[in-house]
């Protein structure tokens, strides 16, 4: 295809019947586009926004700048190939979306997977989630005007970044958890460099927040603005610290456990006022339970293998290639034809950092998945993005669309 | 006095026109701020504290591509995208380059599907590929150093 073949939407008012007010088709109203090359739409949304001087009458999202076809490709991967493409989906938390996967395989087949692996995931988890906040807050921060905010929360994610690479050889996209557990056990270097981190980031989580949560000018930014009731918030869909700030305790870890969520003692912040304030309070307590969990996991760390030994789904570890015949049978076929799960469907759900992350597995029992669906919070959450903005002005939607903590790949896929 | 006597009171220093325009674009050369995907993650972080691409005269990250000379363009294009993307490249003023940020920008990637331009270069002309899936920072440094290296080989009647 050539570029003067892909057209665009040339801009016909008709089209706009329904989408905004009547006002603005007479010209009363100014409708005004909005990204998708806009330094605060965190990547490339697109609005339409239709302004009475500066007040927002309405706002639609134009999503799938960045739709990629991920769901599509991953039929044509053989199950346990398909997990790469789940890391590039939100990319911000790829141990999340890699979890989600993985989880839904095991559900599909029965897997077990061994105690340590899934404490292991839940550490690592944890972590993702702190990776992801620290995004959040230096780019909200930043669109709101604080800048130095940004330099520090980069300065703390290069240690998790560290990590990811000590377990998993890449700063982002790990693919490290497989169905049955881990891709490998942890090397030595990944208790100390975690201790070290969970000693350094405390300290640094009350920098942020002397910067900014008392900050008169942060107040004014965010307090009162983004409103969204519990009971708006529930219709909308919205999950994850989107609802909880909305005083709503709703949270997959707590309610329906996953990965041995359950052995873990940690609270769920909530907010009172559904702005995008408390949305920012949520996210900062957050930051701190998730230390709390991932020192629980390290401290209780269990020994063992960290994958299952079911040999018809997990390839057996390299040492028994050289002692067992059989080993080679199943190295051979898992390497080569992949593994064929019974015919099924499944549905998972996890706590990502943006809130409920589902995985739909349809399986029609040959080694490659038959269907895969991915429910993405950041999708939801951005048909709530109008609801949220009516009436403000249009220097407030930037905080808005910073508290939902949007991810274009999440929600494009 | 400050430069003169760093110069060591050398009074006048002769040098081809040609070079010192070259040499002042590769110091002060402003990239479109501008992410696409998970390679835009990458390249904040090479902004940001650690990488610290202010060494190479990039602090500046203009959101308006009337205000930048370079296109870094991190991350997958997809074919909704790709006319947005040729516009802003259109609307860059001369002299321009372009950085393709990542294997998605640079050839599609691990996605060879339906949705995603098989390499930016389809749609816009390339001056550095960057490899890797996300490249590191370093990586992206590089990449922009390579890109430099170029642009002082570069003939003024180039760009006329
Ligand atoms: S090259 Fe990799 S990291 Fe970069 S945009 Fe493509 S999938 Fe994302």
């Amino acid at each position: 295809m050539t570029v003067s073949e892909i057209t665009t939407w040339q801009g016909d008012v008709e089209q706009l019947k329904g989408l905004v007010s009547e006002r603005a088709l007479s010209g009363e109203t100014m409708v005004l586009n909005m990204g998708p090359q806009h330094p605060s739409t965190h990547g490339v949304l697109r609005l339409l926004l239709e302004l009475d001087g500066e007040n927002i009458i309405s706002c639609v999202p134009d999503v799938g700048f960045l739709h990629t076809g991920i769901e599509k490709n991953m039929e044509a991967k053989r199950y346990e190939q398909a997990i790469t493409m789940t890391d590039r989906m939100d990319y911000l938390s790829p141990m999340g979306n890699n979890l989600v996967y993985c989880l839904a395989m095991e559900k599909l087949i029965d897997l077990d997977v061994p105690l340590r692996a899934q404490y292991i995931r839940v550490l690592l988890a944890e972590l993702t989630r702190i990776n992801s906040h620290l995004v959040w807050l230096a780019t909200h921060a930043l669109d709101i005007g604080a800048m130095s905010v940004f330099l520090y929360c980069f300065r703390e994610r290069e240690k998790l970044l560290d990590i990811f690479e000590i377990v998993s050889g890449q700063r982002m996209m790990s693919t490290y958890f497989r169905p049955g557990g881990l891709w490998r056990d942890v090397p030595e270097e990944f208790e100390p460099a975690v201790r070290d981190f969970l000693d350094y980031f405390p300290g640094k989580i009350d920098d942020y927040e002397n910067l900014l949560t008392s900050n008169p000018l942060w107040l004014d930014r965010t307090q009162g603005i983004g409103f969204l009731s519990a009971d708006d918030a529930i219709r909308l869909g919205c999950s994850g610290p989107t609802l909880r700030g909305s005083g709503v305790n709703w949270d997959i870890r707590k309610a329906i456990p996953y990965s041995s969520y359950d052995h873990f003692d940690f609270e769920v912040p909530l907010g009172q006022h559904g702005d995008v304030y408390d949305r920012y309070i949520v996210r900062m307590k957050e930051l701190r339970q998730s230390l709390h969990i991932v020192r629980q996991a390290l401290d209780n760390l269990p020994g063992g293998p960290v994958r299952s030994n079911n040999r018809k789904y997990v390839p057996p570890p390299r040492s028994e290639l050289g002692q067992s015949m059989e080993a080679v049978i199943h190295h051979f076929k898992l390497w080569t034809e992949g593994f064929r799960p019974p015919e099924g469907e499944v549905y998972v759900r996890v706590e990502s950092p943006r809130g409920e992350l589902g995985c739909f597995l349809a399986s029609d029992g040959s080694p490659k998945p038959w269907r895969v669906h991915f429910r993405t919070p950041t999708f939801v959450h951005l048909s709530a993005l109008p609801h949220m903005a009516k009436d403000h002005l249009i220097a407030d939607l930037v905080g808005i669309i910073g508290s939902i903590d949007i991810v274009l790949g999440d929600c494009d896929r | 006095m400050g430069l003169t006597s760093k110069l060591g009171g050398m009074g006048v220093v002769t040098v081809k026109l040609e070079d010192a325009i070259n040499w002042s674009r590769t110091r002060a050369m402003w990239p479109m701020l501008f992410g696409l995907a998970c390679c835009a993650i990458e390249m904040m972080s090479a902004q940001a504290s650690n990488y610290d691409l202010s060494r190479f005269g990039m602090e500046l990250m203009r959101p308006s591509p009337r205000q930048s000379d370079l296109m870094i363009v991190a991350g997958r294009v997809t074919r909704k995208m790709a006319p947005v993307l040729r516009q802003l490249y259109d609307q860059m003023p001369e002299p321009k380059w372009v950085l393709s940020m990542g294997d998605c920008a640079s050839c599609g990637g691990i996605f060879n599907n339906y949705a995603i331009v098989q390499g930016v270069d389809e749609i816009v002309p390339v001056d550095v590929y960057v490899a890797g899936c996300p490249p590191r920072p370093e990586q992206l440094i590089h990449g922009i150093i390579t890109l430099h290296e170029r642009v002082k080989q570069e003939r003024l009647d180039d760009w006329v």
